[in-house]
């Protein structure tokens, strides 16, 4: 039987598993948008606005595993994408983005709406087609699933013209793809494993620095294990949240810029590393000459291109996280001796707490303790970037790998309400909160439309201190407080939150906050809670950039 | 340190952009860039010369190289044995008075004259980096008035 283009494409994404597609209509996309009228393979969620879309395939990737589906027309629906493609890239997101694009015989004319997006997006995608015949529609749809949610996972971007969505073929659903010039590798190299497994047996102060790869390949269990027989200390990025229970205590929490002074004071202190799908971010290691100097480093890593990118490395281990850590384990005959060390890292825990001075105001880390405590550490907290951000990584108590969904890479504010939608979408029996910022919250806010337009049941906590805070933070630390641009006003959020549908709660008083917090999550419906906290709070600890790791500011450091 | 690296890939349209782009995006210039079929048409050959400053980038843009989807393999031929050849052509000043001269340039240097006209001759010449180096400063005492060059060729031996 004949199928159009539009018809093989939404045929093929149905057989990819796809359950819900994030997007919005447009010229050179409409017949794609006429054969998805009454489509019943997946649900189509219509945003309202392309970066939106972005995100929220992206937060149902990270939520459940599988591939974020994004879809826009040519033009500016594409270039609004752009954003969304670049954060998942950064994040190692596996996603399919889908574009229209002018007819074949245009491309090139400067036509309306048009512009180079496969061009565009080369440098933020793991791979990308413009598909100029019908007949490879089906195999590329199958290869960019491929592509996406093997190795490192990444964003691939499908440029399809106007003509293939309608051109006609007969549908023959491709063998399983084989890419001769693409093989991730999963599983480690025995010699570097027993050589690795030696050097943990013998170290003294070895650490675990987890990553994001853990998360990725679903590493979590195995990592518990691992590390319960070695016995050293966990310490994760902010891209490893939840990949190790955060009160096991073995737990040091999450290290680097605003990391525990404990975390980052052990890593500097430790004689071994063993990373685990992390990069050495500059964000983790500060002034890189002066990290973690005695420290021997095994990196475990699906990408021989992140190892000895920034620190040396002494034995690499390409493969996937958790593939290296089994065969690792096996090799693992006795514990390390490290008592001593043990008792340090317990020690700089005793002696450099995580802790903030209690004010009149609300503070923003009591909100997020407050959440942990209502939603007793088992919601899915989606944040954006900044003070925020910040704070939702150091005050929950995450507990389960998939629950802390942030931009760890790119830093895009505006993403952690969007990501929101596309996390309840794929946990639909999970709370979901978003943790905002009163200037992040603006950057996409239009997407409450779409909440209350499918009944998308997210959380909003809008830290709201009339700044730009992380901003303002740098400015009042480095820049003489002069600052420059980062008190912003905002709109009445709870009339906006009502304007749209939702429940809006303002809480002025600390002994409002639980009561807010639980009338939100028994509402069905979508809520902001505007939540008035204190102006110049900053998030303590900070490690300055391009200083050394444990040269700490603030807390009691 | 100039690189030269080679690049076994996907003869697909855009492959080029890609592998340029990851110089390009690090501030490195491509010095020189050959590429056609293999005897598998579907199969490209690039040789890339590149002037590292730093050998840390050009060792993660070697691992960049080989992420890319469609790039089946990547060599740098720096530290191995290989053979590399690049074509020249010079456009030279020629008139009769020189032509004894020229013609006994070519017994000592690699090169010949393919055509000439009057005032000109184009010399064709094919040889390693040091040989067309030699000739092309030879060359240079006539008057060259145009070069164009292939740049460099490589295959491991």
């Amino acid at each position: 039987m004949k199928m159009t283009g539009s018809q093989i494409l939404l045929e093929c994404l149905k057989r990819e598993g796809v359950e819900v597609v994030f997007g919005y209509p447009g010229g050179q996309i409409l017949p794609t948008f006429d054969a998805l009228y009454g489509y019943k393979g997946f649900k189509f969620i219509l945003t309202r606005h392309e970066q939106g879309a972005a995100h929220a395939a992206d937060g149902y990737a990270r939520v459940t595993g599988k591939v974020g589906v994004c879809l826009s027309t040519s033009g500016p629906g594409a270039t609004n994408l752009v954003t969304g493609i670049a954060n998942a890239f950064m994040d190692s997101i596996p996603m399919v983005a889908i574009t229209g694009q002018v007819p074949t015989s245009l491309i090139g004319n400067d036509a309306f709406q048009e512009a180079d997006i496969t061009g565009i997006t080369r440098p933020i995608t793991k791979h990308n087609y413009l598909v100029k015949d019908i007949k490879d529609l089906a195999r590329i749809v199958r290869e960019a699933f491929y592509i996406a949610s093997s190795g490192r996972p990444g964003p691939v971007l499908i440029d399809l013209p106007k003509d293939v969505q309608v051109a006609q073929t007969d549908f023959d659903w491709p063998q399983e793809p084989k890419l001769r010039s693409y093989n991730p590798r999963y599983t480690g190299h025995p010699g570097q494993i027993k050589r690795a497994a030696k050097l943990i047996m013998e170290s003294k102060k070895p650490i675990f620095y987890v990553g994001g790869g853990v998360i990725t390949s679903g590493a979590s269990d195995e990592l518990l294990e691992l590390a319960e027989r070695i016995g050293a200390p966990v310490t994760w990025t902010l891209m490893g949240i939840g990949g190790f229970p955060s009160l096991h205590k073995q737990s040091l929490g999450m290290l680097g810029m605003h990391g525990t002074a404990y975390a980052n004071h052990s890593i500097m202190d430790a004689d071994l590393i063993i990373a685990l799908g992390a990069r050495f971010d500059d964000r983790v290691t500060g002034r890189l000459d002066m990290f973690a100097p005695n420290a021997k480093v095994v990196h475990i890593d699906i990408d021989p291109s992140s190892i000895s990118k920034n620190v040396k490395v002494h034995i690499p281990i390409v493969g996937d996280a958790r593939q290296v850590i089994v065969e690792l384990s096996g090799e693992i005959k006795r514990k390390p001796a490290i008592g001593d060390w043990l008792q340090h890292v317990e020690d700089l825990k005793k002696k450099y707490p995580m802790c903030y001075k209690d004010k009149d105001k609300i503070l923003p880390q009591y909100v997020i303790q407050q959440i942990d405590e209502v939603t007793s550490g088992e919601a899915i907290i989606c944040t954006e970037v900044g003070q925020n951000q910040m704070w939702a990584a150091q005050w929950y108590n995450y507990t389960k790998p998939r629950t802390f969904v942030s931009s760890g890479g790119l830093g895009t504010m505006g993403f952690g309400f969007p990501a929101a939608i596309g996390a309840k979408l794929g946990q639909p029996d999970k709370t979901v909160f978003n943790v905002a910022g009163d200037g992040s919250i603006q950057m996409n806010i239009q997407e409450l439309a779409t909440c209350v337009e499918n009944k998308i049941n997210v959380k909003v906590a809008i830290l709201n201190n009339g700044y730009l805070g992380m901003v303002r933070q740098w400015q009042e630390l480095f820049y003489k407080r002069r600052y420059s641009y980062t008190p912003i006003t905002s709109p009445d959020f709870v009339k906006l939150a009502e304007s749209y549908g939702a429940l809006g709660i303002r809480v002025t008083k600390k002994d409002e906050v639980k009561p807010a917090l639980q009338r939100a999550i028994e509402t069905d419906n979508t809520v902001f809670i505007d939540f008035l906290i204190e102006e110049e709070e900053n998030v303590f600890p900070m490690v300055p950039a391009g200083e050394a790791i444990n040269n700490i500011l603030g807390g009691l450091a | 340190m100039r690189h030269t690296i080679s690049v076994l890939v996907e003869n697909k349209f855009g492959v080029l952009a890609r592998i340029a782009g990851l110089f390009s995006a690090r501030g490195y210039n491509i010095a020189s860039l050959a590429v056609s079929e293999t005897l598998d048409p579907e199969v490209s050959y690039m040789t890339i010369v590149v002037e590292a400053k730093d050998e840390k980038v050009l060792e993660q843009i070697n691992k960049q190289l080989n992420k890319l989807i469609d790039v089946i393999t990547v060599t740098d031929f720096t530290k191995k044995e290989h053979i590399d050849r690049e074509l020249v052509l010079a456009k030279v000043n020629y008139s009769s008075r020189d032509k004894a001269k020229l013609e006994a340039v070519f017994g000592k240097f690699v090169g010949k004259i393919i055509h000439h006209k009057a005032d000109t001759a184009i010399i064709e010449a094919v040889g390693d980096q040091d040989q067309i180096k030699a000739l092309l400063e030879e060359l240079d005492k006539f008057g060259i008035k145009e070069l164009v060059r292939t740049g460099k060729l490589a295959i491991s031996n």
